[in-house]
């Protein structure tokens, strides 16, 4: 076949191709490039105008309420008449959430992960996993009623003096939104261990569950931990579920019963109501936004750098 | 030992390959035997009808071009296999004359019979680790320090290594790592050890040193070796077994099969006409 066809070629060399029709640096080239420079640079000034903005408020809140306060008042009652712009409140019921929501889905999700990715039969995998990732997107708000109106009732049967806005409920709902996200990204992390570190554990007369928990998991450890960081700076960053089933009252507690507060919670609640721009309480948004900015893009860095390093190990 | 009769010699349908009746080697007690054995990549058959025997505290090198089987062969003496999704095999496997696919439980041949792979797979953890994983998961209770460096010796790797014990494998050399896998497979003291292309990764040097080493280990234990490298196979091997296409086509001691082979195909392959 290949000879005869060099052969046609021999014979007939390609006289429609004109020798300059297709240059490298042609203008073609050159606008396709710059159009998919420009789509890549929109998500950088974005990010760039989102901090610049969050800033720039933020700093206009700080000359009215200082770091002191902002730091060390344990009270946040910006809309009260006695106003206080203490950040913990927020900031605990926002890690409250989101320690809740790990308990939840770092184990299901990670034993999830093990069982699709060394246990499930091939045809098993090949339908729980896109169906794990369908959990993923359902929208929010209907992970939020159902935590108001199935999960919160469920747990009164069992602690009655549970309220009916409370962290417990929002948080384990939070915590099983994330599942999908640490699931599948540790999935992708143990099937990344190459089979031969299985074989070799095989090979010394291991049994399935010591390939599994003494080879493969610690070899896919920095993977899996992304997963978790990643999923819980979802968690740190989730607004619908804890707006419509943790309250809205900002509360220094540990007590998951109770009513409280998430920060992105406070910044729906302000941005619904007809706070006047300009305002301190209208700045203090930015604030509260600052500090869940820094938070989330801080663990993401944190996570990118664990990502790198797992890539180095085997 | 002189009057013992092999199994193979009982059983009619098993022509053990590679002895002649009258050799001292077939007066000796099989380590491993195959008997008719058949296995399946889904539909297609990977080995037809393999019978032989391999013989303790020698080397038994399998060759043969690539995609002949050998590879998928030394699984089975492992039950290595049975890892491999969609595959299907047929016919024994004797260990110390007991079956192993029927009368063993897999964890416990692998312990026993073990192997080192084409590429060095150590765990990424340190050196000692490595060597006293397998050792700690089947429970061994002696002197770990002990037996860590008594198999690094073994394995000629002691002296390289003494000093970095607690350093991470994988900053050792190709040919090091492959020697820690054997290190680790000593560990848990097998009776059998497989090799599936050991050397395939490894320059002349450290080629050379492996298998320094392969003969060293032949005093203490069983060695089956899979190799493409002929030469590698007649300098280190007392008995050779050449397939060709899934089939066994000659086994014989090392020396005979390399000089006086029976079979054209198996002198075509050694004499380099294909292959």
């Amino acid at each position: 076949m290949a000879s005869s066809v060099d052969g046609w070629i021999r014979r007939q060399g390609f006289p429609d191709l004109a020798p300059d029709a297709n240059l490298s640096r042609g203008p073609r080239e050159r606008l396709i490039q710059a159009l998919l420079g420009l789509c890549a640079l929109v998500t950088v000034f974005t990010t760039l105008g989102i901090a610049a903005i969050l800033i720039g408020e933020s700093v206009a809140f700080f000359r009215q309420v200082s770091l002191a306060e902002f730091f060390g008042d344990t009270k946040w009652t910006p809309q009260f008449a006695e106003q206080h712009f203490g950040i913990w409140p927020l900031l605990a019921g926002t890690l409250m959430i989101t320690v809740i929501a790990a308990l939840v889905a770092i184990p299901i999700g990670l034993a999830a992960a093990i069982y699709i990715s060394q246990y499930a039969p091939d045809r098993v995998r090949r339908w729980l996993k896109p169906s794990l990732e369908l959990l993923a997107g359902v929208p929010t708000v209907v992970y939020g009623y159902f935590a108001l109106t199935f999960v919160t009732p469920l747990l009164q049967h069992v602690l009655p003096q549970m309220q009916v806005y409370n962290a417990l409920s929002a948080g384990i709902v939070v915590g099983i939104m994330i599942i999908p996200m640490v699931a599948s990204l540790s999935e992708d992390a143990l099937r990344a261990v190459p089979r031969s570190l299985a074989e070799g554990a095989y090979a010394l007369g291991a049994t399935k569950y010591e390939v599994v928990l003494r080879v493969v998991v610690p070899a896919a450890l920095s993977g899996i931990m992304a997963s978790f960081i990643l999923a819980l700076s979802r968690a740190i960053g989730e607004t619908m579920i804890v707006t419509l089933a943790a309250g809205a009252t900002p509360k220094l507690t540990l007590n998951p019963l109770e009513s409280i507060q998430t920060m992105t919670a406070y910044i729906v609640q302000v941005s619904l109501g007809d706070t006047p721009q300009g305002t301190v309480v209208y700045q203090s948004l930015f604030a509260v936004g600052l500090v869940l900015f820094v938070l989330t893009l801080g663990m993401n860095l944190l996570a990118n750098r664990i990502i790198l390093r797992f890539k180095e190990t085997y | 030992m002189a009057d013992h009769v092999s199994p193979a010699e009982k059983v009619p349908t098993a022509e053990p390959f590679g002895l002649s009746r009258d050799s001292e080697a077939a007066r000796v007690r099989p380590k491993m035997e195959v008997r008719n054995l058949y296995f399946w990549y889904g539909d297609k058959l990977a080995l037809k009808d393999i019978s032989l025997q391999i013989l303790p505290n020698e080397v038994t090198a399998f060759i043969g071009p690539s995609g002949c089987g050998k590879s998928t062969l030394l699984r089975c003496l492992n039950r290595m296999n049975e890892l491999i999704p969609n595959t299907r095999m047929e016919g024994m496997v004797l260990l110390d004359d007991r079956d192993i696919y029927r009368e063993m439980d897999p964890v416990v041949v692998r312990r026993r019979v073990g192997m080192v792979f084409q590429k060095p797979n150590p765990f990424p953890k340190s050196i000692y680790q490595n060597v006293a994983w397998g050792a700690r998961i089947n429970g061994y209770r002696g002197n770990m320090d002990e037996l860590v460096e008594r198999c690094l010796r073994l394995a000629a790797l002691w002296d390289e290594v003494k000093d970095r014990l607690h350093e991470n494998a994988y900053g050792l050399s190709g040919g090091q790592q492959q020697r820690l896998c054997i290190a680790r497979a000593l560990a848990v003291e097998p009776e059998v050890l497989l090799m599936d292309e050991p050397a395939s990764a490894l320059d002349p040097i450290a080629t050379a040193k492996l298998e320094e080493t392969i003969l060293e280990l032949k005093k203490s234990y069983t060695i089956v070796i899979v190799t493409h490298n002929m030469h590698q196979a007649s300098r280190i091997s007392d008995a050779t077994a050449f397939f060709y296409m899934g089939e066994l086509v000659e086994m014989n001691r090392t020396d005979e099969l390399f000089t006086r082979p029976r079979e054209k195909r198996t002198e075509d392959y050694i004499t380099g006409r294909f292959g």
